[in-house]
């Protein structure tokens, strides 16, 4: 929680009010280090593997097949998941729901931490969420959630991860999915 | 032998596209006279703009009409008068939310009229381009030079910027395309320039050539997605989170809020590039009397600096480009060593000094001194400076004002 600077207004820690800022293309954030890209993903790769119930939130970038790449992308999260034994819970829109969304089943950008507690989810991928709302959910989770979360973005990232990973393409994420395999073998997972 | 294949791009109006950094940097320049408003049609020619919307009632500045010309002209893709300030500004938006490269103008009264709209536009993430000519919001009227409307603007979530002169105007209406669509920051941007002094007089200005342009605005890349058939315009605005007074309302308002200055915050980096720096350093870097302005009032302390020269006194001016983002860090450096700082404004209210005082709190030693501060319907002659600098020094005020 952010207590010094602009940030501490709000009950939100506010990267960038930290000094965080996105990293350069080519480099990847590991909390506020810019470091390269392999280092970041085996990091990504361990705290999903190592923490309870991780969890892949897919965004409608690649929930619905827009384009071509959408649909590569989609069977790369399947992969991803089933990689690191993780779950997918998707947010499939970024509408307002009231009284309130059901937590097992989907993630909403504008309470992200309703599904996080209901899971009790300790390590996260945000991919194909759109970078408003991904921005406006990882300072909700941050502040109110001990999850981990990892930015897996196709554009310049989020500092407000602890992980952001930037220009993740279908080249990059079968990357991390050769990551996240030797990662698995070397914890014996 | 290989042979090379390159693809050449062309926009609707027959202009080949080149990278921003061609057009801003690299292509050759030729010189012109013209107006601040003949030098926004000539930016928004070179724009690629998809959009416009104008409500031609003031006086404020011919520039609306001319982007008009350039519908005509078939530069700019859609053009349309509208219902009133507050009408053009949400019509602005309706265009930026379906994906299209949009920018107006507006100036004074009409601001105030249309200020709803501001911060929603940051709300919705659009990157779209007010040229706002600053002339001054109180009665009696005034088409002279009076910024306050500025110090209203700066908590809206837009980025803004100030133009010195034409030729500034015209670079920065170009970049702001360029840092606003960047996705990471993706905000409307406000290039602010003093009415009458740039919108209205000639000056001499350089233009890259007219048959290139910016390349096309990409919405696919926008932080949120574009309006369609299944994303119904501001959903989020139809059920508002302000409705429901409860905590899950309130954790998005609040992050949502600070999302809008992050993506402000990020984007220094863009506009250090683009704009060459966020200030501008002009006179003798030794010396410990330093005037921190923006707009006309930057150029006129940079006239007071010669005169003062001639009385035997040092000065430097540091001009801001950007207000918001504030060049909080630019600025620290550049006022080491100063003992004096004079912030010399086109508003009676002073709130470049409060912003100067505010991020030099705990920062400097120096005497911060809002003077001379003038509003619409005088101008601000260099030798209004050299007075109050003179009567800091003791010195006898020898220029007849």
């Amino acid at each position: 929680m952010a207590t010094l600077g602009p940030s501490a207004f709000s009950p939100y820690p506010v990267a960038v009010y930290e000094s965080v800022l996105n990293p350069p293309p080519g480099k990847a954030l590991l909390i506020n280090e810019i470091v390269d890209e392999e280092i970041a993903m085996r990091e990504a790769a361990k705290a999903m593997l190592t923490r309870p119930n991780p969890t892949i939130f897919p965004g409608p970038q690649v929930l619905y097949a827009w384009n071509e790449e959408a649909k590569e992308k989609a069977k790369l999260v399947r992969k991803m998941a089933e990689v690191l034994n993780a779950k997918i819970i998707p947010m499939y829109d970024y509408r307002p729901k009231y009284p309130k969304i059901n937590p097992a089943v989907e993630i909403n950008p504008n309470h992200p931490n309703l599904t996080i507690w209901h899971n009790k989810i300790k390590a996260c991928i945000f991919v194909g969420v759109h970078c408003h709302y991904a921005n406006v959910a990882l300072k909700i989770i941050r502040a109110e959630t001990d999850c981990f979360t990892i930015a897996m973005c196709g554009m310049a990232g989020h500092e407000d991860a602890m992980i952001t990973l930037r220009d993740q393409h279908v080249e990059e994420m079968e990357k991390f999915i050769k990551i996240a395999e030797e990662v698995k073998r070397e914890l014996g997972k | 032998m290989q042979t090379i294949t390159e693809a050449v791009i062309y926009n609707r109006a027959g202009q080949r596209i080149v990278s921003p950094d061609y057009l801003l940097f690299e292509a050759p320049r030729t010189k012109h006279f013209m107006t601040g408003s003949e030098a926004v049609k000539e930016a928004v020619k070179r724009a690629s703009v998809d959009a416009s919307v104008s409500y031609p009632i003031t006086p404020q500045s011919e520039a609306a009409h001319l982007i008009g010309e350039l519908w005509v002209e078939g530069y700019v893709g859609v053009y349309f008068r509208g219902e009133s300030e507050f009408g053009v500004m949400s019509e602005i938006a309706g265009c930026a939310l379906a994906g299209a490269r949009t920018i107006t103008t507006t100036s004074g009264p009409g601001t105030l009229r249309a200020f709803e709209n501001f911060p929603m536009w940051a709300g919705t993430r659009i990157p779209v381009q007010l040229v706002l000519m600053a002339r001054g919001v109180n009665s009696p009227l005034s088409i002279q030079p009076d910024n306050l409307e500025v110090g209203f603007l700066l908590d809206t979530g837009c980025m803004i910027w100030y133009a010195e002169n034409a030729q500034d105007l015209f670079d920065m209406i170009l970049a702001g395309f360029v840092v606003a669509e960047q996705p990471d920051v993706h905000v409307p941007v406000i290039t602010v320039v003093d009415g009458f002094f740039v919108s209205h007089t000639r000056e001499a200005i350089m233009l890259p050539p007219d048959d290139i342009a910016l390349p096309p605005y990409n919405p696919y890349k926008a932080p949120m997605p574009v309006i369609d058939a299944e994303v119904p315009p501001g959903r989020f605005l139809r059920d508002p989170f302000v409705m429901k007074s409860n905590y899950i309302s309130y954790a998005t308002h609040a992050s949502w809020q600070w999302e809008v200055r992050s993506a402000i915050e990020r984007s220094r980096p863009y506009a250090k590039r683009y704009l060459r720096g966020l200030i501008e350093e002009f006179g003798d870097p030794t010396a410990d009397l330093v005037f921190v302005a923006c707009g006309t009032a930057a150029a006129q302390a940079k006239e007071a600096v010669r005169l003062l020269e001639d009385e035997g006194i040092k000065s430097r001016v540091v001009k801001l480009k950007t207000i918001r983002p504030f060049p909080v860090e630019e600025l620290k450096q550049a006022v080491k060593g100063a003992k004096y700082i004079f912030v010399p404004e086109f508003n009676v209210v002073g709130w470049l000094e409060r912003e100067v005082r505010r991020y030099l709190y705990g920062y400097s030693d120096a005497e911060v001194i809002g003077a001379p501060r003038v509003a619409g319907g005088m101008t601000m002659p260099a030798e209004v400076i050299v007075r109050e600098v003179l009567n800091l020094t003791g010195k006898e005020v020898k220029h007849v004002i």
